[in-house]
């Protein structure tokens, strides 16, 4: 069962990696869930798919063997507590980015870094004095 | 039962800090004075943790007193206490400054419960003794901090967040993964479990890989040579409080991790992964270096040093002795004290001077003198000027790796010095030497005749300077201490003994 899991994990991965570089930040969003719930895939096929029993022990007896492992599950809720918190803060934030930029293309975001602020002279100004000198 | 109380009151301040804010979210007055006492109770517990660990014992905690490795340990040795001590450090300075009215207009916003949010985050980091554990500290450490960059909610800002986030995401859940991996083949999560089962397991390949994982994932964190561009996208746009304390903890809690787990879990491999690191650590240096030469934004100058100086940190897992990983750590806390000051002295330049682009600001030397001489103690230590505190990490790094043979990257690491220290010219001669631009008359009057602001912005500037001074011609208890916690990184044992306490005390119930 396990080398099953193991390839949907990749496609899974792969299809994140796919959506997360485009430049569509919407898709950028839907890549970080594709990729988190990768990582839970992850936990889970690491604790191994052996039994289905649920790990709960018969009363009178203080051992069991042969059941579901009850770790992975644990941190899998974790995680996925955890990246529900995000994401939607994420998508809030992506909201707010789009209506006070007017876009959702990674590559027109450039207010924090405008293109014209390396060193104090623009870009422009730089291509301006190259071509002065070449000419 | 005290090493129980010692271990868990530098968590339970900022947590109970988080609480009070959030219940006071109306009262600014309440929740600065929540916020002040949380940080400097998390101090006070940091120096009580520090006394217990001195000498070199390793305390560790079980939590629900679940025997090790099936519950959640806490556990401090000498770095791990240093680390929590330091952050109370710049919790305290931070915080004094914030109140500085930085944040003024958006402080009800949640400033102080995000601020306590992330000391929270980042001292469960350094005490965790359980590595999904530290995932879930790295995430909280990441919301806080993606609450403060977004906290102004300007033009930039959000654009900022936008990269910012979605960087350190992809960062973390490739730590949540590898978590996964390294549970698949060893079973356990507990640090020192794993360090006692991972020299057993069959495929060593495999675990090699997985320090190549973890180093990838902690390496974005820390913003290393490849994955650093969330930083410099993002550290300029935050307000001056809020990157002072970005920038003294969040790429540290990285390094704390990539030190953590190269020493106790991944040690055997070094001859594979010690040159990988060996070049990112290279390419580090060389591209900060760079990237801050070619900018004129104060703040965009020194984030680009962040980046730089982390490649220093890289030596001790590189060169793997006890001076080299000795030397990591005293410049680890050199750098925290050193950096959070500058970013703090750049907004006392934009206060005083009207702005933070070189070109807008001028003849500050004239007008405050002081000033000039409070920015040089941080910027000369930062270049690694004796006698101040960069002198000693960087001669003791340097020395660490030239001992070793690692020539190429002793001599980089010092022609980076002297890069940084024409960065820093830099900042003097156009903030402070060349004579002052027209507009920036206003704000000195402002800074003039604002008292209380000027007292509040300058006193955790000038204290910090203090312990930069300190750590420069006072050197010797703190290079000893830093040696002593890298010999005590490299003995695996009393972090092992103290999770796993000798077998008569196991499971004696009561």
């Amino acid at each position: 069962m396990e080398p099953v899991f193991a390839i949907v994990f990749g496609v899974m991965v792969a299809v994140a990696t796919y959506l997360l570089m485009s430049r569509n930040a919407l898709r950028i969003v839907l890549g970080l869930l594709v990729l988190g719930n990768a990582a839970n895939l992850s936990i889970f096929v690491a604790g191994r798919l052996g039994s289905r029993t649920p790990p709960l022990v018969p009363d009178g007896q203080t051992f069991v063997t042969e059941v579901a492992n009850p770790l992975p599950q644990a941190l899998i809720l974790t995680a996925i507590v955890i990246s529900f918190a995000l994401v939607a803060f994420t998508i809030v934030l992506f909201q707010s980015a789009y209506k006070q930029l007017g876009t959702i293309d990674a590559d027109a975001m450039r207010a924090a870094e405008p293109h014209d602020d390396v060193g104090g002279t623009s870009v422009k100004a730089g291509q301006q004095k190259v071509a002065e000198f070449a000419a | 039962m005290t090493s129980h109380l010692l271990l868990t009151l530098p968590i339970l301040f900022p947590l109970l800090g988080v609480a009070l804010c959030a219940l006071f979210w109306a009262n600014k007055l309440a929740q600065r004075i929540v916020s002040l006492a949380a940080s400097l109770g998390l101090l006070g517990s940091a120096i009580a943790l520090m006394y217990a660990v001195f000498d070199g014992t390793v305390l560790a905690t079980h939590f629900g007193n679940w025997d090790a490795p099936f519950g959640i340990v806490f556990v401090a040795d000498m770095f791990s206490a240093v680390m929590v001590l330091i952050t109370g450090v710049m919790a305290v300075a931070v915080g004094i400054y914030g109140l500085a009215g930085y944040i003024e207009p958006k402080e009800n916003a949640f400033y102080h419960l995000l601020y306590q949010g992330l000391l929270l985050g980042v001292t469960g980091a350094f005490l965790t003794g359980d590595i999904f554990n530290l995932y879930v500290w790295f995430e909280i450490m990441l919301i806080s901090s993606f609450g403060l960059l977004a906290l102004g909610g300007t033009r930039s800002q959000l654009d900022a967040g936008v990269k910012y986030v979605t960087l350190n995401l992809i960062a973390t859940t490739f730590f949540l993964i590898t978590v996964g991996f390294l549970y698949g083949i060893t079973g356990t999560l507990n640090m020192a479990d794993l360090a006692r089962v991972l020299p057993t397991v069959e495929n060593q390949g495999l675990v090699t890989t997985l320090a190549v994982l973890f180093l990838m994932a902690f390496g974005s964190k820390a913003a290393v040579f490849p994955l650093f561009y969330w930083l410099p996208a993002a550290y300029h746009t935050a307000s001056a409080p809020v990157v002072a304390i970005f920038a003294a903890l969040l790429t540290k809690v990285g390094v704390y991790a990539i030190i953590r787990t190269f020493t106790l879990l991944f040690d055997g491999d070094a001859g594979y992964t010690g040159p990988i690191v060996a070049g990112i650590a290279i390419f580090t240096m060389v591209t900060g270096v760079f990237g801050a030469a070619s900018h004129l934004d104060v703040r965009r100058i020194l984030s680009f040093h962040i980046i730089s100086q982390i490649g220093y940190m890289l030596f001790g897992i590189i060169v793997a002795t006890p001076l080299a990983i000795g030397g990591s750590i005293l410049y680890i806390v050199h750098h925290i004290v050193v950096k959070a000051n500058l970013f703090l002295i750049a907004g006392i330049i934009n206060r005083a001077g009207g702005s933070f682009h070189l070109k807008e600001v001028g003849g500050l030397y004239r007008t405050m003198p002081f000033l000039g001489v409070l920015f040089l103690i941080p910027a000369l230590s930062l270049a690694g000027l004796p006698p101040l505190s960069g002198f000693w990490s960087k001669f003791t790094v340097i020395k660490a790796s030239l001992d070793a043979g690692h020539v190429v990257l002793a001599g980089v690491g010092l022609a980076v010095g002297v890069l940084t220290l024409y960065s820093m010219i830099k900042i003097w001669n156009e903030a402070f030497w060349k004579s002052a631009p027209g507009a920036s008359e206003t704000a000195m009057v402002t800074w003039k005749g604002d008292r209380r602001t000027r007292a509040l912005m300058l006193t955790p500037a000038i204290s910090l300077a203090a312990v930069t001074l300190t750590i420069g011609l006072y050197a010797e208890p703190f290079v000893d201490f830093s040696l002593r916690a890298g010999a005590q990184l490299l003995d695996k044992s009393a972090y092992i003994d103290a999770v796993f306490p000798p077998a008569q005390f196991v499971g004696s119930l009561p």
